[in-house]
């Protein structure tokens, strides 16, 4: 009844902000749950670091604690106070852009060493990295994608089934550390570990890069490519695909011109999601190559217990994580319109 | 057609086989492996860094004991704690599950918006922020790794509860003055078991792939514990000198996990429920 009756009241000139921009209102409503997902996600992130206190103490002074030290470390760092109001300047000072002290850091240097100063090129390296797996996941993943959904049950379609079926069980510290045994080991071919001067940046040693992006691309690609194909799969098989072959169009016409386009549509989600996945693994990736990135600084500060510098981190992945949750969800519904009143 | 039937026919197509072989031939080899180890799998044996020879066949690592020996020894707890972990998300899972989808108060959307944050956290974030809380240990590594699955398969087993509840059978229950408790075990879990255990295989094969990466950054078992993932990182300094030291678990470990995976993979198909399309659904 509601659907049927909200045109008229359109029509009468009743103005409801929710039914002239339907699609505004999904993407507001959208980018809200995905914010408040992220504070939910930054008080479960600050109650698991913080779960045992003395720790930051400690990790500070190492072997030279005593108790009287460590409460005076406790009382600089804030640690007595209670939980929310740590809580509370945490997330304040994180939202300004201060990510707090490291304590690692300052174990080092006896100064209090400030985060985004450590991060700054760290971001970059990781986000060069994640760019250029990106650039050759699409592309191979669409390309062999429908390949094998064309040649379904042909030696082409088996070939790639059974290797993408492989490839996805395997763990990224294990693909890393095959390759560096084949290319940078037996062949001499490509460094083993990304080592940079301190002035240089990553670009300026493309060969570093090369082993961590197959090894990325390995698990990814192989999980693309399997759903492109399933999608694929599924549009040649529908009535208007047969339609269009029943009406003379050549195969690749109904390939390119029919079916691609509507495949198109849940293979941007699949993509969407498995940038997602690449969080995880560029973290294990950039630990197995040394990849100077974010990953390998949350692996190290994890190591260390250094609460401050996990924290924040962590914080900066949840976003990248939600946020590309949030646009996978707008551009599917952007791409499929179907799917807007669906809501 | 009988359960066995249905239950056996990913065995049918060319990669069930394959994988069911693979998987029965590295459980075996785990199982009885270590009654065939050379060697003290902890034991200081020989000079570090050894190549194989004929006494230590796969040679020594970068302390000195035999890989051999510690490979035999090295798989229990990539399987077990994987199997472990596992089985503990189902029993959590499955009991949230049940509850959320047959109360219809507030319990409900309270469970599953906690299972929504649960979601929004990548998994190994979430297992290397709980290694800086609560420290490495094996109790924390399970739970972890068995939280991880909780969410997705709370809101599988909801929504299959949701629709079994409307059946007949479980009107009468109720009817006849049953309690809640006796309700959803003895009439709505036989009936969404199915339902929840297609995909259990997919997930034995991530809680493997997920601990053996937690294992290998440091973070999860320590040293030192024979364990095919903790072995490639001690080795990995190695690995110019003695790189079987580092391939012979990375070749198992690879092995072991295209194995599982392959069978998991059939039998989610056989059932109807492929892998692809549940990705997607996510």
């Amino acid at each position: 009844m509601t659907e049927l009756a909200a045109p008229e009241l359109a029509l009468t000139g009743v103005p409801s902000r929710r039914r002239r921009h339907p699609l505004a209102s999904f993407v507001l409503r959208r980018v809200a749950a995905g914010v408040a997902t992220l504070v939910v996600v930054s008080i479960l992130l600050f109650t698991g670091t913080n779960v045992l206190p003395g720790d930051v103490a400690s990790a500070v002074l190492g072997r030279d604690s005593t108790p009287a030290g460590l409460a005076q470390i406790r009382r600089e760092l804030h640690l007595n106070r209670p939980a929310p109001e740590r809580y509370w300047n945490w997330l304040s000072g994180f939202v300004q852009g201060d990510l707090g002290s490291s304590v690692a850091g300052q174990a080092v240097s006896g100064e209090p060493t400030p985060i985004s100063g450590l991060i700054g090129d760290r971001i970059r390296n990781t986000a060069v990295l994640a760019l250029c797996t990106i650039l050759l996941l699409v592309p191979l993943s669409l390309v062999l994608g429908v390949l094998s959904a064309m040649r379904a049950g042909r030696p082409v379609d088996h070939a790639v089934t059974g290797i993408s079926l492989g490839l996805i069980s395997l763990p990224e510290f294990v693909t890393g550390t095959l390759l560096i045994l084949v290319f940078a080991e037996w062949l001499g071919l490509l460094p083993a570990v990304s080592l940079i001067g301190i002035d240089d940046t990553v670009l300026t040693h493309p060969s570093i890069l090369v082993l961590p992006v197959l090894t990325l691309l390995a698990a990814s690609l192989a999980q693309t490519t399997r759903m492109v194909r399933a999608g694929m799969l599924e549009v040649l098989r529908s009535d208007y695909v047969e339609w269009a072959r029943l009406s003379g169009h050549r195969e690749r016409d109904v390939v390119f011109r029919y079916a691609l386009r509507n495949a198109l549509a849940p293979t941007v989600q699949v993509i969407a999601l498995n940038v997602q996945w690449l969080v995880g693994g560029i973290v294990v990736t950039e630990y197995v190559f040394g990849y100077p990135g974010i990953g390998q600084a949350l692996v190290q500060a994890v190591s260390a217990r250094d609460v401050p510098y996990v924290l924040s981190v962590g914080m900066l992945i949840a976003i990248v994580y939600i946020a590309l949750n949030v646009v996978a969800d707008l551009l599917v519904v952007l791409l499929v319109p179907k799917l807007r009143t669906a809501q | 057609m009988s359960a066995l039937a249905v239950r056996l026919r990913f065995a049918r197509t060319g990669y069930g086989k394959v994988g069911l072989a693979g998987s029965l031939l590295l459980l075996a080899l785990i199982a009885v492996g270590p009654l065939f180890a050379p060697h003290d799998p902890a034991g200081i044996v020989s000079v570090p860094l050894q190549q194989p020879s004929s006494e230590f066949l796969l040679g020594t690592d970068g302390l000195g004991r035999d890989v051999l020996s510690r490979v035999l020894w090295g798989g229990r707890s990539v399987v077990g704690l994987a199997v472990l972990a596992t089985a503990l998300a189902y029993a959590v899972g499955t009991a949230i599950g049940l509850l959320a989808g047959y109360t219809r108060s507030l319990v409900d959307p309270l469970l599953m918006r906690a299972m929504d944050v649960l979601l929004a956290v990548p998994p190994l974030l979430f297992l290397l922020v709980l290694a800086t809380g609560a420290g490495r240990s094996i109790p924390v590594l399970v739970l972890g790794v068995a939280t991880v699955h909780v969410p997705s398969i709370a809101r599988i087993v909801r929504a299959a509860t949701q629709e079994v509840s409307t059946h007949g059978y479980v009107e009468a229950a109720v009817a006849r003055g049953e309690r809640v408790g006796a309700i959803l075990r003895r009439e709505i879990l036989p009936n969404v078991l199915g339902t929840v255990l297609a995909d259990a295989g997919i997930r034995l094969t991530a809680s493997i792939l997920i601990l053996a990466s937690v294992n290998f950054l440091g973070l999860g078992l320590q040293p030192p514990r024979a364990d095919w993932a903790l072995m490639i990182a001690e080795n990995r300094g190695g690995i110019t000198l003695q790189p079987w030291a580092v391939a012979a678990p990375a070749l198992l470990i690879a092995f072991l996990t295209i194995s599982v995976n392959l069978v998991a993979d059939a039998v989610a198909r056989s059932l109807g429920t492929s892998t692809d399309r549940k990705r997607v659904a996510r």
